[in-house]
Order: structure tokens, then sequence, then C-alpha cells
């Protein structure tokens, strides 16, 4: 049976994991091979890099670190973050990427999906859709949640799976860093009326939530940062916990 | 040595890591006429069908393929070269395959499932085979694809796996031949065991 997927989520910068511990800003938690060689060793289904550097020297220090991770630890990779051409795309999967994902360059220009996907197949293309309740409706935002588009998520969502994305990463913006648990509702929403695996992102606190994403929300895959970057649940410890109770994952 | 054929499939670069991390000599060309030196072939795919078959085909080593079987020599395809070993393919309209091995390529259809398969699933074994020697039964590999083989010959069938109402092919193995579904070099542990298997069996 096809297991619901557990991926941890790693904010890089200039090639180092950076993780921010009670809103004091970003401290460094190693490199991205020891975290990829660890979270490995756990039984992670896949790993993402999100690339938070703001310059490009500093991204090319990060891909540079991804190429290692991919001479050794052999699970899908997703790269993101600047994603905003198909030759920076190109230059990931060079660097070892099994997938990139694209978020603002695909809002302001959707037809990167599609030439992403032609040249490089649709499984390599994950289109991350951040959303916020704005008046009781879920409007598409970018850069980081700051800039509302005039995207409503569900039309959207469509939009990218026609384009020829192979996934979709679905963030919501209000429960981000609150450890409240996913937005269920929207999850629900996109994932059954889409045919493309929907990855529930923003909220997961504890294990429970991870449960009711993939019931209440029918996530296909999960992502989660804080739970397991602070060694508060391994993702073992979650795995176990999900088989326990019917979710079938790869242990 | 393995001889990894580069017809421009790419995922050529993650399968020759694999050995190098296994430190298993393995070379990627994408010249034909140099396969007959080696004992394995491995024929790796992401891609369409249609585009793989004349790639294969124009680069030669469709014919140096069955040749090197002739020869008793063995091949390994991956996800799409599995599919590229059988008889004909119905992605978008109807192909011939290498028709190694007789049998057709279906695409899955499901009104529960999301199409194409995208994940880890697990893999139940039909028999002993060398491909899965020191890998636990039903241990999970990272599966992407819309397309499934069908192969006429069941006892060619090494191991199956459950998705879309069915239990599919999800590796072969007959005489030197061998293929799987999935993508042994993104499938961790389990997967790495299986391409060390079929380097040194």
């Amino acid at each position: 049976m096809l297991a619901k997927r557990i991926i941890p989520c790693l904010d890089v910068r200039d090639g180092r994991v950076v993780k921010g511990i009670n809103f004091e800003g970003l401290r460094d938690a190693g490199s991205i091979l020891e975290q990829a060689r660890f979270y490995n060793g756990e039984m992670a289904d896949e790993l993402v890099f999100l690339d938070i550097s703001a310059s490009l020297e500093s991204r090319r220090t990060t891909l540079e670190e991804v190429l290692k991770v991919s001479g050794e630890v052999f699970i899908p990779l997703t790269v993101g973050g600047g994603i905003s051409s198909v030759e920076r795309a190109r230059d990931a999967f060079l660097h070892g990427a099994d997938k990139v994902s694209v978020n603002t360059a695909a809002v302001s220009e959707p037809e990167l999906i599609s030439r992403i996907a032609e040249r490089f197949g649709s499984q390599a293309v994950v289109v991350a859709v951040d959303v916020k309740k704005v008046d009781g409706r879920y409007v598409v935002h970018t850069h980081s949640g700051k800039k509302p588009t005039e995207y409503e998520a569900i039309e959207w969502a469509h939009k990218v799976q026609e384009l020829g994305a192979g996934e979709i990463l679905l963030t919501s913006m209000d429960r981000d860093g609150t450890q409240e648990g996913y937005d269920n509702e929207i999850l629900k929403m996109i994932s059954t009326t889409v045919h493309i695996p929907v990855i529930a992102s923003g909220g997961a606190g504890n294990l429970e939530h991870l449960y009711k994403g993939f019931t209440d929300g029918h996530a296909d895959a999960a992502l989660a940062a804080s739970i397991f970057h602070f060694r508060q649940h391994s993702i073992r410890e979650a795995k176990e916990y999900l088989r326990e109770r019917g979710i079938p994952v790869r242990l | 040595m393995v001889f990894i054929a580069d017809y421009g499939a790419g995922n050529l670069r993650s399968v020759h890591k694999a050995f190098e991390y296994l430190g298993i000599e393995a070379v990627v060309s994408d010249k034909a006429s140099e396969m007959s030196r080696y004992e394995k072939v491995l024929i790796p795919g992401v891609g369409a069908f249609g585009p793989a078959m004349e790639a294969l085909n124009r680069q030669g080593f469709g014919e140096a393929l069955k040749e090197h079987i002739d020869k008793g020599r063995s091949v390994l395809g991956i996800c799409l070269g599995m599919q590229l070993f059988l008889s004909e393919s119905e992605e978008m309209g109807a192909h011939e395959g290498l028709d190694i091995l007789p049998g057709k390529v279906l695409r899955f259809t499901s009104s529960t499932d999301k199409i194409p398969q995208i994940g880890w699933n697990s893999v139940d074994y039909c028999k002993d085979s060398v491909l899965f020697r020191n890998i636990p039964d039903q241990s999970y590999f990272y599966f992407v694809h819309t397309y499934y083989c069908v192969p006429e010959e069941p006892e060619s069938v090494a191991a199956t796996t459950f998705f879309a109402g069915k239990n599919f092919c999800s590796a072969i193995e007959k005489n030197g031949i061998f293929a799987v579904q999935f993508h042994p070099e993104k499938s961790s542990e389990a997967g790495l065991q299986v391409l060390k298997n079929f380097a040194e069996f």
C-alpha cells in the first residue's frame, strides 16, 4: 500500500541549516549534510531544503552542499527558494536535486511551471502554494506570505496542476509557526479535488496534527519543521504513532 | 563494472552516484558500441515511452542490448527502462517496445487513487530472486509512474505492489533480465542493496 510520507523541511542559508528559536532569530544548526544524514537514518521519506539566502553566491554554496548530500543520502531531495527560471531549476538538478519547489516565480510567471515540467518532467516540479484567509476566502500569497495575489487557493491549485505541476506543497500562512495544527479545511478542499499529491505544511505542533492532516485533511504527505528540529519527536516515533492508528507509513 | 546507457533519459547521475557510494565501478556512456565490453548493463529512465524508444534505437542501444542478452549477459531496467523491455506500450498512442519480454505497458486508472503513483510503496515477493537478496519482504521502495507492466509470462514476475486497486508487477527477473518499476537509487538502504545485488551476483 502506498505510504503517507513524512518530510522534514530544512531552512538553509549559505550551505548551513538554520533554525529560528523562540523568535530570537536564526541559529546555526549544523551542515546540510549532517542534518540530511540524521534524518535519513530516522526514516525521513524525502528532504526539502528551503534556501532563505539573500544572495546568488550563498545559494551557490547551498547547492554545493546539496551535491554532497546527493552522493550519500539516497532519498528524493527537493530544493526550493529562488527557483525563478529554468536555468536555476537546471542548476539545482545538476547539483543532485530530484525536484524543485517554485512559489513566487510561479505566480508572476505561471508558464515557468510548464517549461520546467516539459524539460525535466512533472515529477520534478513541486509548486508551493502559500494561503492566508482574507475575509473568509483563501487567498494565495507570495514573498513568504507578505504579498496577496489575485488568486483564490482552489482556482490556483487547479491551474498549477494543468500547467504541469507534479505535486502541491500547501502552506497555511495563518498556521505556520503556531503549532496549532494544519488547516485541514483548505487542505481537504484542495487534496480531494486535484489528482496530484498534496503535501500539508504549516502548523504541525504534535503527532496528532500529523494524523489529522492525513485523515481530516486528506494529505498525501506531511511536511514539518519545528517538531522534528527541536527533537520534540523523532520521525520514527511519529511514524510509529501513525501506524498504530492505521495510517500506512514506511518503517 | 556496470555500463549505464545514456540515451538522454535523465536520472543517470543519481544511479551513477549510488554505485560510486557502494564502491562499485560504473560508467555512463552514450556509445552503444562500448556495451559489449561489459557484463552488466543498466537502462535507466525518466520520461515518455515513445521518445525514449526512438532515442534508444537512434543511438543503436536497442540492437546492442539484444546482442548483449543473446550472449547470456545481464541487464537491469529501472522505471521507464523496465517498461521499454516489453512488447508495447499504450502511452500516448501505441508504441512498440524492445520486446525482450512479451507483454504490455498499461496506464493506471482509478477513481480513488491519485495517478501518477508518487511515493513509497511496499514490494511483495513472488519468488526467490537475486535482486531482493538480503532485503526483507514487503520493504518499501520509491515509485513515480503513471504506467505499469503486464508481462505475459507470470513466472517472470519477481514481485508485485498494490496500487489503484490491483497488484501490479513491480519487479521482473528472468534469465539475467532484471527490471524494477521503482527507483532503487532513491529508495535508501533497500534500494542500494538492489543495485549491489545486481552488480555483484
